[in-house]
């Protein structure tokens, strides 16, 4: 019985290429289709899209979708949703606003005590899906109205603010820079190039380590070219950015997630086991590991990030208001599936659920400077949704 | 005698792998034509061809049907000429009944209101025709796999079926209902129902077959007329494997130690209906080194058994004790178990085996991350290292072991669910029908691994419907019937006559 696979003629370049680009077409896919929409938002307005100031504003304004889409993409994997965390977000902005506004509560005290309250609530809606085996759905659809209504109960119906000077540098701060300059920020610049060359130095390791195990399946030139991208789009914007302000403390905050959640999926046992259980939740269970405290933790991570990003957000406007996080699950979780995530579970990247935050936030942002109404936004918003899954469904079939 | 089917020089290729390579195949009317080849040899997709799953464009060569040339775009065409297949995995919806199921898709209505007098009417001469008792309205999940495989043949003859084929249907079928299963079969073919079985049961093809035809690798070897003179079934194997298979079973000098795992006084009930006890008083022992069997009909509680004891993966109100080396231990989560060194091997491994999306390298380090992981970091190297090995030894055939699981051949998926509990190093291995849709290579293969992990002092348990590998295998066989320990049986003094005859005489004494 020969292996009559390993006996194949060896495949001529170009099959290969394309052999590999139809299994990876998504990723680069993707990738692309943000770099179009940014280009296609760049000529429509007129240069406006990539200023310094709005390509600030636009990393600002995205933030919090992005750190809520990291966990969110989690509890995808895992074969669930959540749609309380735009209300959890809010009440966690409130409850920020309440402690230190009111309260005087010192800002990282607050700080601790909001994430903690994240965490128990994330806890409170996981122990309902995990131990009682409600449907995700419904557990955080009732969230969802419950913490929408605390929020209001908190703040009375009112805006709260403003916060502590050292909380709102938490989203409107900026990395100290060593030589002061008013033109360019140079620490930001240089703090950019070392982050795109430490990721080229990662991803050569990564490469050469995988072909010595014969594992690598990406051709040469295919690499070279998305790395030597990469690096320079870090450059561009760290060079944007620092002809501004310099890089948003927002911005590093939101980087070591995305480098710790990537991490996380890609090469932790907890990881892997999450995506396990969103494939085969009952193959997984009888595999050894423990389906339902896994699905908790997920929750949990869940409800910390909501609270994290409730935070951002509220810094960010300095004030609590009862309309905060209004509608922004949508935008997480539609970031998710642009992303490549899979309804049913069990698929899913990082990468992915960031880009596809990113492709939203350039089409709200765009949007907006063109001065498109709120209205149409949301059809368009509605519409790349839905084409971005077709065109994903419609390859996996071919 | 004409032919109703004419396949000429089919070539199907997937990525990286050519799954058919120019088969010719051409079945008369009327006959029954078996198809056998090792796992992953081509048989199913060819079959998917003919049916239309794969359409016309994504393979090349010409279909003839009746005499006229087809492009099947779906099954849907397919089925419009009489050519119905019943896939390996059985596509019924358990959640609705043997009526339903049987007219899904294509009920007698009239404008768009079903008309139930006649579903049920047409449903009981159907099943009346296919032989079982049963009511249309009872719940297809309700039903054991062997009474499914009947509703699946009752559907196809709704769609007045021509040819029809079936893609390994005994595979998870016992003795009396396989021999009930290749009766009808013969029936329809007396009722001029030509059809095309795909098997790794050679004694059962030589039942029923009048024309063999073996595929190796993706080509279609020889075919066989076996409707007058048999065949011996050596010369199908050496066709089959492409090379001469001597003996079924490896050879084995047992060195039997002393006791190490047993099971005392194990009772357990229904996890729907907890005031029904399923499995009752049960007690067994396995020694170091020793081969243990379990026989028993469908439902007769051995897969209850085995999973109620790994962890409670099944079962409530689960009572007994279960003993390792004379210790009691606690085996009341899986973890646990699995930290004791028990492995169970499941019967399903679509459901409850594999995660069919993932990777051969990912599905076997499952159970065992940390032994491929450092400070919870997983060494994507040494975790492919292991499948590799795996690959290897078990001769699992795939494109790589990044290949999803979903896309291997049925007898290759059960060699992977074998993989990742071998990487387990269990001192307890339980083996639930471990040969189920594995051709006669692999078995042999698997079965030399079975008896190199006995002869490294480990203990098997080993449940299967197939007796002869039962006796072929075991040092030790049990026999359960209805939850309870009926038998037991030394090997040289087991046969199939005495272990059917404890069956039958325990199910009379009630
Ligand atoms: N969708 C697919 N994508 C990639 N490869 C596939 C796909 N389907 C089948 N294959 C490959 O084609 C080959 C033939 O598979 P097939 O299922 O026809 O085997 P088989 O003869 O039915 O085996 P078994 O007896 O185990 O059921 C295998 O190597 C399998 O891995
Ligand atoms: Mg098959």
């Amino acid at each position: 019985m020969n292996d009559h696979i390993a006996t194949l003629p060896p495949t001529p370049a170009g099959k290969k290429y394309s052999g590999f680009l139809r299994r990876n077409f998504r990723e680069y896919a993707m990738f692309l289709s943000l770099l179009v929409i940014m280009a296609f938002f760049q000529v429509q307005t007129e240069g406006t899209l990539l200023m310094p100031l709005n390509l600030t504003n636009l990393v600002l304004q995205n933030s919090y979708i992005v750190i809520m889409a990291l966990a969110m993409l989690l509890v995808i994997v895992a074969g669930h949703i959540d749609l309380s965390v735009g209300s959890v977000a809010g009440f966690i902005g409130a409850l920020a606003a309440v402690l230190m506004v009111q309260h005087g509560v010192p800002v990282l005290l607050a700080t601790v005590l909001c994430l903690l309250a994240g965490a128990v609530i994330g806890a409170a809606q996981g122990y309902f899906v995990a131990y009682h085996r409600i449907p995700s759905f419904i557990v955080t659809l009732a969230g969802m109205l419950v913490f929408k209504g605390l929020a209001l109960t908190l703040l009375d119906g009112q805006s709260l603010g403003p916060f502590p000077e050292i909380f709102q540098k938490l989203s409107s701060g900026f990395i100290p820079e060593v030589i002061d300059s008013d033109s360019l920020h140079p620490g930001s610049l240089l703090l950019g190039c070392l982050a795109a060359g430490a990721l080229l130095l990662l991803a050569m390791k990564q490469r050469a380590a995988h072909l010595r195990h014969g594992m690598e399946e990406e051709p040469t030139q295919f690499f070279w070219a998305k790395q030597l991208l990469i690096s320079a789009i870090i450059v561009f914007f760290s060079y944007k950015l620092a002809a501004y302000k310099g890089l948003p403390n927002v911005l590093i905050i939101m980087s070591l997630l995305i480098a710790l959640y990537q991490f996380i999926t890609n090469r932790t046992t907890i990881g892997r086991r999450i995506y396990a259980l969103g494939g085969n939740e009952k193959a997984t269970r009888l595999s050894g590991i423990n389906t339902r405290r896994l699905t908790f933790y997920t929750f949990v991570n869940m409800g910390v990030l909501a609270a994290l990003a409730g935070l951002v957000f509220a810094a960010r406007l300095n004030t609590a208001t009862p309309k905060a996080g209004l509608g922004f699950e949508l935008d997480v979780i539609a970031a998710c599936f642009i992303g490549g995530a899979s309804a049913s579970g069990g698929v899913g990247k990082v990468m992915g659920a960031v880009i596809g935050a990113f492709i939203m936030g350039v089409m709200n942002n765009g949007m907006s400077i063109l001065g498109i109404g709120i209205d149409y936004q949301q059809v368009i918003k509605g519409l790349v949704l839905l084409a971005a899954v077709w065109v994903d469904v419609y390859y996996k079939n071919k | 005698m004409e032919t109703i089917l004419e396949m000429r020089s089919i070539t199907k290729e997937f990525p990286g792998v050519v799954a058919l390579n120019q088969v010719n195949l051409s079945v008369r009317a009327g006959e029954i034509h078996a198809i056998v080849g090792e796992n992953g040899a081509g048989k199913s997709t060819l079959m998917k061809v003919l049916s239309g799953v794969y359409p016309h464009h994504s393979y090349s060569g010409e279909i003839a049907f009746a005499g006229q040339p087809q492009k099947f775009r779906d099954i849907g065409d397919s089925e419009r000429l009489g050519i119905i297949i019943i896939h390996q995995e059985l596509a019924l919806v358990p959640q609705l009944s043997i009526a339903e199921n049987i007219f899904l898709g294509n009920e007698p209505s009239r404008h768009g209101i079903i008309d139930w007098h006649q579903v049920y009417a047409r449903t009981r001469q159907l099943l009346q025709q296919v032989g079982l008792k049963e009511s249309p309205s009872t719940l297809v999940g309700d039903l054991g796999v062997g009474k499914q495989q009947l509703v699946e043949i009752a559907k196809a003859l709704s769609k007045n079926v021509r040819l029809l084929i079936l893609d390994e249907p005994t595979a998870s079928l016992n003795e009396t209902d396989s021999d009930a299963l290749l009766e009808l079969l013969l029936e329809l073919q007396r009722e001029g129902i030509t059809s095309i079985l795909i098997s790794h049961k050679l004694n059962e093809i030589a039942k029923v077959a009048d024309r063999i035809t073996v595929i190796r690798d993706g080509m279609a070897i020889e075919t066989m007329d076996c409707a007058d003179a048999p065949i011996p079934e050596n010369r199908v194997i050496q066709r089959m494997v492409g090379r001469e298979m001597s003996d079924r079973y490896p050879p084995r000098q047992p060195a039997i130690g002393d006791i190490v795992f047993e099971v005392r006084n194990w009772h357990a009930n229904h996890p729907q209906h907890p005031e029904r006890q399923v499995l009752k008083d049960i007690n067994l022992q396995v020694r170091r080194g020793e081969i243990v069997g379990i026989a028993g009909l469908m439902g007769a509680g051995r897969t209850e058994l085995a999973m109620s004891i790994f962890g409670r993966a099944y079962g409530k109100r689960i009572r007994g004790d279960v003993y390792l080396h004379g210790a009691a231990v606690d085996v009341s989560t899986i973890s646990k178990a699995i930290g004791h060194g028990i492995a169970y091997v499941t019967e399903d491994r679509k459901g409850l085996g594999l995660v069919l999306h993932d990777d051969i390298a990912r599905n076997i380090s499952l159970p065992n991350l940390a032994r491929v992981a450092r400070g919870g970091v997983i060494d994507r190297t040494r975790e492919t290292g292991v499948a590799r090995d795996y690959r290897e030894k078990l001769r699992i055939r795939c494109a790589g072991v990044t290949q999803p699981v979903v896309n291997l051949s049925g007898g290759n998926q059960q060699k992977v669910v074998l993989s990742k509990w071998l990487f387990s190093q269990p001192e307890v291995l339980i083996l639930d029908e471990p040969t189920r849709g594995v051709d006669v290579g692999a078995k042999y293969e698997i079965y030399s691994i079975i008896s190199q992990l006995a002869a490294e002092g480990k203990c098997v348990l080993m449940i299967s419907s197939e007796m002869p590998e039962l006796l072929g295998m075991c040092d030790r066989i049990y026999v359960m019937n209805e939850g309870s320990m009926v038998a037991e049986f030394a090997a040289a003094e087991a046969s199939q006559e005495k272990i059917m005859s404890a069956i039958v005489r325990a199910g009379s004494e009630k």
